[in-house]
């Protein structure tokens, strides 16, 4: 299953890239898997997941929690807590 | 319901903007306005700019899911929120939040409920430039508080019988 993911901000320059396309084996189910199997891709995916627990991810632009699944997902994006306004 | 969602690079009149809510019409009692600006410092040092990153599609959306809910919570008669991206200066302004209705009880709360949503729920992040570096600002737990207390069920006006 080929998945787009977005990174923003602090994840973005950590992960050295804005966007990419991955193809997580088939036992990643949820979004809290990906982020581990994500950060075990390299340094630079280590120090961007590093932690893991203030991430945030939105599945098709909306937020979801850790538990959720990525099956059908067209569009996962990961990025630290929010600070605008 | 007018609503106006905006994300923008460009600065805007915000004179216009407000002046749009109520326009021709004459139910419109009530015009609350928020007006984000960026601060000169960050935690006490200087700063020369703050540059906003945004997710394009989801900001708005995320927006415009948080004024579904507030119409749905208050009786409004519009919502404007525009929000800029880019590098801004001290002084400039960073967002504006404005919500009209016949009275005032409501487009104040409104407002202050789209604000608390925008902070901590909207994708949007601040870097500052700070002593020739770029720092990302760390999120607040106060926003985080200030927008739980909206996910308690707003009071029924019927529950002092």
């Amino acid at each position: 299953m080929t998945i787009k993911v977005l990174y923003f901000a602090s994840v973005r320059e950590r992960v050295g890239k804005p966007d990419e396309e991955i193809e997580p084996p088939a036992g990643i189910a949820t979004v809290g898997q990906l982020m581990t199997w994500l950060a075990g891709r390299g340094e630079q995916y280590a120090y961007a997941f590093e932690n893991a627990k203030v991430i945030r991810v939105a599945i098709d632009r909306k937020h979801v929690h850790p538990d959720a699944r990525i099956e059908g997902a067209g569009e996962i994006a990961f990025f630290p807590p929010m600070t605008g306004g | 319901m007018a609503t106006t969602i905006r994300l923008q690079r460009e600065p805007f009149d915000i004179t216009a903007e407000v002046a749009k809510l109520s326009g021709a019409r004459t139910d419109v009692g009530a015009v609350v306005t928020f007006t984000g600006i960026c601060r000169a410092d960050e935690k006490g040092a200087p700063i020369a700019a703050l540059t906003l990153e945004h997710y394009p599609g989801m900001a708005e959306a995320e927006i415009a899911r948080h004024v579904e809910e507030a119409r749905a919570r208050w009786p409004l008669l519009g919502v404007t929120v525009i929000h800029r991206y880019g590098r801004l200066k001290p002084g400039e302004v960073i967002v504006l939040v404005a919500t009209a209705s016949s009275h005032r009880e409501a487009a104040f709360a409104a407002a202050e409920f789209l604000m608390d949503y925008l902070k901590t729920r909207a994708p949007f992040w601040k870097q500052v430039e700070i002593a020739g570096g770029k720092t990302w600002v760390d999120a607040k737990a106060a926003d985080d508080e200030a927008a739980e207390r909206w996910s308690a069920p707003p009071p029924r006006s019927d529950a002092a019988k």
